[in-house]
């Protein structure tokens, strides 16, 4: 099961935490109280250059585990700042483990020859992930993911998330089947700025991993959406495919279509990607920066909504969550099994964006 | 002298009991005289009530091979075949050692030969395996309701898009027809297999006896073969096919050439064979002008040359120890597709010591290889395709999982147009007709019938593999290569899981 909502404001217009909360929490029953958190985009403005690290280190804050981080991180990056996660034990989440929060860049002669900023930037994050105790739970630049064991909105009040601000908000509310619940292992996963919640299991597991793992990535958690996420990233950022591109890697149309249309493209891709496609049923909101993606296995075996109301786009499992934020919202539909959703905000800054019509394609 | 001659006699373990309520010998009936190759049955002259002469069968008790083929053709059902072999009161010394030693000594004086693959007791890894299947948190995939796809591209693909795709071979069922050779089998069943590949989407194999002219026309599904002993090799022939295979070795022997006794030598088979009429053709063990992984690589670009780059070149190897550097050598010395034949492979002739003792199973073979090549990170830059001993269609599945793009089937083809696996075919007598060229048994493959047999051989396995798909909740056949996830091991050691990379069950 597991129930997803995502909401992107292609204004760039900040909303608190309060909404994405509410929606997912009627979701209630597509989750089990083992696993619920929240992705925000535009959350540290006054730090947007800087990669926002959420890091979730087990037990208290005074095991020795944090200290040997820190210096590695201080190793590879420069701290700019860095924080205690405030966090608000309640009730229903009495206690969880410590959190905190670092503004880093790296120094420009750490890279090596030929390696982006971002290549960097994984590298570390597998390193830290590989430590003992600590574990990398985003990464990107002015984002920042909340997440743990519970219910969503347990989650949502243990971390206050009305707190933060975000013209993008994406959130999971877990029902672990194959992987055991742990803090961790919640959606959203992040990989840099991408964030990935998740409903499904895929069948296709085996084959997309030792794919990856050919390109130095590596499947620690064991879990579908970590998957996806990797796969995203090496066709978005490793082979430079189009987000439509790497949308149709992963949930292609049909050979006898294929062979319909004579599209040379598509077959090419079919061919060269079959290891990297995506088995099984699954729907997910995968958001970056600059957008987000909407998409469904090619035999829709999951539920995914998307709405549109005026520059808010909205994207979830069940349509009550959308019609809890916008009880009136114009333009509501089922996008079909293998056929992409894809949000782009094509301009960086906010300000150039004010005015001008992000780019919505369906296809 | 004469009373030692029996000292080497050898009753087969076979023969054919007839039931004479049933049979119509009395009406003049002999059908099971003339279908027997072997000579194994004979007629035996018996009074009747009347006191006239009739002619009732006679089991000669000396060739039967079990072949089954008088079984078939008895329109009463009056045969079965006996297997009673001469026991020895030995545990150690059983009768098949016992046979062999008589065999050699007695008769041949030299090495045993025999046809079909290997018959030991090695473990065949396929029935521990286990497939995966959706339950509750994951629906399964009903095959009669959803699309579910199994075609596969065999040949090198790039890293990434926008690099340059190499030629292709276009399969719409993962299943091929391996090599078998022009004077192994005879030109109906190659006609028949080239049929059946074209009617289906598939490919043949023309095994290393040359392309017949008259098939010529189904080129664009067949793999032409150019093996040690280049019969039929020439540009005209590299270029007639969809790909070309350098076979290096086969599982039912590897290390070892091939030899076609010089009377099977036929005028058709010469001139296909681009060899003289009643010679002997020889398949030297190595190609002689191979004699490194250096030797390889030239060797597959001057066909690439030949062909200009438009068809892929493959390599086929015997699965052996070393078989995972092997392949990765094959790949980066420049084939797109590597073919590894278990040693549970058939053939039409081997010797017996070499069929039953040498190379591996293909199972272990092939994960090994696709575990080397991922592990270079050049798994993309060839097919694998492996063969030897797939039986039904969850083997060919089971070694997807374990990284095959495709599979070459031969045994399974001989057996679909009636073969009854009595491993005789290097005697030039196969009783349905298929491993001979002798006029008068060739005939009893109907190519007609032949072919429909094929086709439906592939439907029926493309379905029962759709189904097992379903099954897994999987809906296109690429997202199950090397996916090792969708199994599990019983009754494995850790050694073997490793190696074929699979959680034993309950894991
Ligand atoms: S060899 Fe075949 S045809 Fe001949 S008797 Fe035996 S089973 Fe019958
Ligand atoms: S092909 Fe013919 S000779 Fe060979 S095993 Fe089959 S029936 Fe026997």
């Amino acid at each position: 099961m597991c129930g997803i909502v995502g909401i992107i404001n292609t204004d760039r217009k900040l909303i608190d935490g309060n909404y994405i909360r509410e929606a997912i929490r009627i979701q209630r029953e597509r989750g089990n109280g083992l696993g619920g958190g929240f992705a925000v985009y535009g959350a540290y403005p006054e730090n947007k250059d800087k990669y926002a690290f959420h890091i979730m280190y087990e037990g208290s804050q005074n095991n020795p585990y944090i200290s040997m981080v820190e210096d590695y991180i201080r190793s590879r990056m420069v701290i700019y700042h860095s924080e205690q996660i405030p966090v608000y034990p309640n009730d229903r989440i009495p206690r969880g483990p410590y959190f905190k929060r670092y503004f880093l860049k790296p120094l420009a002669e750490f890279l090596a020859p030929e390696q982006t900023e971002e290549d960097y930037i994984v590298e570390v994050v597998m390193a830290i992930n590989k430590m003992e105790g600590a574990f990398v739970v985003s990464s990107g630049k002015n984002m920042g993911v909340f997440k743990g064991m519970g219910y969503p909105e347990d989650i949502a009040d243990y971390f206050r998330i009305e707190d933060y601000r975000g013209y993008m908000w994406i959130a999971h509310n877990r029902f672990p089947t194959n992987t055991p619940g742990w803090w961790g292992g919640a959606h959203p996963f992040t990989i840099l700025d991408k964030a990935v919640v998740h409903n499904g299991e895929i069948t296709s597991y085996g084959t997309n991993k030792r794919w990856l793992e050919m390109y130095g990535y590596y499947c620690m958690l064991q879990t579908d959406t970590e998957v996806i996420s990797y796969i995203y990233d090496k066709l978005t950022r490793g082979d430079k495919l189009p987000p439509k591109d790497a949308c149709y890697v992963m949930a292609p149309s049909l050979w006898e279509d294929i062979d319909r249309t004579g599209d040379e493209k598509k077959k090419n891709l079919r061919q060269i990607y079959g290891p990297a496609i995506v088995n099984g049923p699954f729907g997910i909101v995968l958001s970056h920066s600059n957008g987000a993606i909407v998409l469904n296995d090619r035999n829709k075996l999951r539920p995914v909504v998307c709405a549109k109301a005026g520059n808010t786009f909205y994207a979830s499992s069940e349509e009550c969550s959308i019609r809890l934020l916008s009880p009136d919202v114009d333009n509501l539909w089922s996008p079909r099994g293998g056929e992409p959703v894809i949000i782009d905000f094509s301009v960086e800054d906010t300000q150039e964006l004010r005015g001008r019509k992000a780019q919505w394609s369906l296809w | 002298m004469d009373d030692m001659k029996n000292n080497w006699k050898i009753i087969p373990p076979f023969h054919p009991e007839f039931d004479l309520e049933r049979c119509d010998y009395k009406n003049g009936c002999k059908i099971c005289v003339t279908e027997c190759s072997f000579g194994e049955i004979s007629l035996k002259p018996e009074k009747g009530k009347d006191g006239e002469i009739q002619y009732r069968p006679w089991s000669n008790m000396s060739a039967c091979n079990a072949c089954q083929r008088c079984v078939k053709m008895c329109p009463q059902n009056a045969i079965h075949i006996a297997f009673k072999p001469m026991h020895t009161s030995h545990g150690y010394w059983t009768s098949d050692y016992v046979g062999n030693l008589w065999r050699q000594t007695g008769k041949s004086g030299g090495v045993l030969l025999v046809g079909t693959g290997a018959t030991g007791p090695q473990k065949r890894y396929f029935d521990y395996m286990m497939f995966d299947a959706c339950q509750v948190t994951n629906p399964s995939i009903d095959p009669l309701r959803e699309p579910m796809e199994i075609r596969r591209y065999l040949g090198s693909k790039p890293e990434r898009y926008g690099e340059k795709i190499g030629p292709q071979l276009k399969l719409e069922v993962p299943i091929m027809f391996a090599a078998m050779s022009f004077g192994a089998v005879n030109i109906r069943v190659h006609e028949a297999e080239a049929r059946a590949s074209q009617i289906v989407g598939t490919y043949w194999n023309t095994g290393e006896g040359g392309f017949h002219k008259n098939l010529r026309q189904y080129g664009g599904n067949t793999i032409v073969q150019v093996a040690s002993g280049r019969f039929g090799v020439s540009e005209d022939y590299l270029k007639s096919a969809a790909a070309v295979e350098i076979k290096i070795g086969q599982g039912a022997k590897p290390g070892i050439g091939g030899h076609l006794p010089g009377e099977k030598v036929s005028k058709p088979i010469s001139e296909t064979r681009m060899i003289p009429e009643g010679t002997d053709a020889l398949s030297p063990a190595p190609h002689h002008d191979i004699y490194s992984i250096e030797d390889l690589r030239q060797l597959i670009f001057a066909i690439k040359e030949a062909t200009e780059y438009k068809i892929p070149v493959a390599v086929k190897i015997a699965a052996v120890h070393n078989v995972a550097p092997i392949a990765s050598g094959i790949a980066r010395a420049g084939a797109d597709i590597i073919v590894i034949d278990g040693f549970r492979g058939g053939t039409g002739a081997t010797p017996f010591q070499i069929r039953q003792n040498t190379g591996i199973p293909i199972e272990l073979a092939l994960s090994a290889a696709d575990r080397r090549l991922s592990e270079e990170g050049i798994r993309n830059r060839v097919s694998l395709v492996a063969s030897g001993g797939i039986q039904c269609s969850s083997d060919v599945l089971k070694l997807i999982c374990l990284g095959a793009d495709a599979v070459y089937i031969g045994t399974p083809v001989l057996i679909a147009l009636g073969c009854g696996v009595c491993q005789r075919c290097f005697t030039g007598k196969c009783p349905y007709g298929i491993t001979t060229n002798r006029p008068g048994l060739a005939e009893r493959i109907d190519v007609e019938s032949a072919t429909t047999a094929l086709v439906r051989l592939l439907m029926s396995w493309s379905e029962e593999i759709k189904e097992l798909m379903g099954s897994m909740g999987i809906s296109a056949i690429e997202a199950l290569r090397g996916n090792r996830d969708r199994l599990r091991g019983v009754g494995l050691n850790e050694e073997e899981l490793k190696i074929l990379g699979i959680k034993h069950a309950g894991t």
